[in-house]
């Protein structure tokens, strides 16, 4: 076969069939059509309404509870009494206050939290030593609610925002590890296989490769890992109360305990909802769904 | 196993003799003691430019074969050469990184190959306009069809700019329509550049219809069963009766290869 050294004795010596126009009708049979936008009004329709009567449905049993006094006030307290601890709050100015010390520091922790958890991960998912070793502690430790830290943060840090700091960490970093780790497992083979061919191997596979693959799974454990720190940062803050610390809604829940004002108790528990759920709406699940949508992993609705 | 020299990976003699050299390989797998040989002794140059399919039936090692040459394992015994530096690979799925656009996997290639940012946009443009897919640089993996993704997978491998392309059933996902057309674009593609092509297939057809040579392959261990060279010029077509008359007589050889399987 020495004589074909170049192509040019294999070229087209037929009248040219028509072979871009033949692939471009494919390409237009077989490729999916760009979906549709959904109007506005469909969305709020199908995403907004139905959470908004399931909690009108809640406060209306819960009013209709404490209006038929089935316990007194002090233990029970309508819907308009916590809403008026709220307004209460607002109108001293205090409200945002706590809200955003409490905010700052679970900020603060998560984001130390992803700066530890995810060489961490990546080290466990990555190195057959390291996992054997500590990946079984990574997992138990998931299931430690991180609350049993916190007499012994308070033993080795006193009463100081060391101490909430730890138990964040505590809390949030082996969920954000383990993420990592079951992002870097899910990944299919042929991913890096891929990668190795094009030479995509070493710092470079991790980067354009290992780590783009396991986003999805990333970005799961980053979420639940906020999750995780939200509610570390609330056990800490609960126990963890000194007035050199600054007030946060854990904090502000133990006052109000003290005082037996059990509207200002669940006044402070639904701003701890609103706060964790405000947080994952606002920043995690969009982030998820567009890193799922452009992959096209997610199935439109 | 048959005793095979392991030769030091010598500086080739002359680089333009041959894209490929495949020397005397043996591959086996499992534990010492209970191995298994999947290829014995195989040898096969391919020549620069030069088109080859390795055809064979299940268990014929094709793909251990092709992996070894693209070196993402090592042979048990004998040496593998590709003077031209590591070959493209194309699987039989499109592997193309669903977190980037068409587009931004080519130019990913580019990248690894060492290409400065500034000319990887329209390089990788080119390459789209080669496999006939200039307007797709923005598409997502996921919006593309099956026959699409592995033209835009067929780029990428280009992108590496190897001697040496290594097809790993490519088109054997897709329907026969699309198949079709996507062998013409192949043959069109590989008579424009002067990359040497290795190609796994398990049919016959495919086979004659894209190779200069075709390299039967027995089962169960691998072993070079018979070689063909296909004079047919191309284009040809796969329902050509000269690809038909060759594919009868390989088939019937392949066919004798499996029956020994069921003798014992």
């Amino acid at each position: 076969m020495a004589s074909t050294d170049t192509g040019t004795d294999t070229r087209d010596t037929r009248p040219r069939n028509d072979l871009a126009g033949l692939e471009a009708g494919l390409d237009a049979l077989e490729t999916t059509h760009s979906t549709e936008r959904v109007g506005l009004g469909r969305i709020l329709l199908s995403k907004v309404v139905p959470p908004l009567v399931a909690i009108t449905l809640v406060i209306t049993l819960w009013h209709l509870a404490a209006a038929s006094d089935l316990k007194p006030d002090y233990v029970l307290p309508g819907p308009v009494d916590v809403w008026h601890s709220i307004e209460q709050m607002w109108l001293e100015g205090t409200l945002l206050g706590y809200i955003w010390t409490s905010i700052s520091r679970g900020a603060l922790g998560f984001a130390v939290s992803v700066a530890i958890g995810t060489p961490l991960g990546l080290l466990v998912a990555r190195v057959k030593v390291v996992r054997a070793a500590i990946g079984p502690i990574l997992s138990g430790l998931q299931s430690l609610p991180s609350v049993a830290w916190v007499p012994a943060a308070i033993i080795w840090f006193g009463l100081t925002d060391a101490t909430i700091y730890a138990v964040v960490l505590l809390g949030a970093v082996p969920s954000i590890a383990n993420g990592l780790v079951a992002g870097v497992d899910q990944i299919p083979p042929l991913y890096l296989r891929a990668g190795r061919t094009i030479g995509a191997t070493g710092v470079n596979g991790i980067r354009h490769v290992l780590l783009p693959a396991a986003l999805p799974g990333y970005l799961a454990g980053l979420k639940q890992g906020w999750a995780f720190s939200w509610r570390s940062l609330m056990a800490a803050e609960l126990i963890a109360n000194s007035p050199d610390l600054g007030t946060g809604l854990g904090q502000l829940m133990e006052n109000f305990r003290t005082y037996s004002d059990m509207s200002g108790v669940l006044a402070t528990i639904i701003l701890i909802l609103i706060v964790g759920i405000g947080i994952d709406l606002l920043f995690f699940s969009p982030l998820e769904r567009r890193v799922l949508r452009s992959r096209g992993l997610l199935t439109k609705g | 196993m048959a005793t095979t020299l392991v030769k030091q990976a010598a500086a080739p003699v002359d680089t333009a003799q041959y894209a490929a050299r495949i020397d005397h390989v043996s591959k086996s797998f499992g534990r010492p003691g209970a191995q298994q040989l999947v290829l014995d002794d195989i040898s096969i140059d391919v020549a620069p430019g030069e088109f080859v399919t390795l055809l064979g039936a299940s268990g014929c090692g094709k793909s251990t074969l092709l992996n070894l040459v693209a070196g993402l394992d090592r042979p048990s015994a004998g040496t593998i050469d590709v003077p031209g530096g590591r070959p493209a690979l194309m699987f039989q799925e499109h592997a193309l990184f669903p977190w980037l656009t068409a587009g931004k996997n080519i130019e990913l290639a580019l990248k690894m190959r060492g290409m400065a940012k500034s000319e990887r946009r329209g390089e990788a443009e080119r390459l789209l306009q080669l496999v006939r897919l200039g307007g797709a640089f923005g598409k997502r993996v996921h919006e593309l069809s099956g026959g699409m993704r592995q033209r835009v997978a067929l780029a990428r491998a280009l992108a590496q700019d190897s001697r040496l392309l290594l097809m790993d059933e490519p088109f054997a996902a897709l329907d026969a329509i699309t198949r079709d057309v996507l062998h013409e674009e192949l043959t069109r593609i590989w008579s424009e550049t002067s990359v040497s092509v290795l190609f796994v297939t398990h049919n016959v057809r495919e086979a004659v219809r894209l190779a200069e040579r075709v390299v039967l392959l027995s089962s169960r261990p691998g072993r070079i069963a018979r070689e063909w060279k296909v004079g047919i010029p191309q284009p040809r077509r796969i329902e050509d009766s000269a690809v038909a008359d060759l594919s009868v007589e390989i088939t019937e050889q392949l066919r004798g290869e499996i029956r020994r399987h069921g003798q014992h």
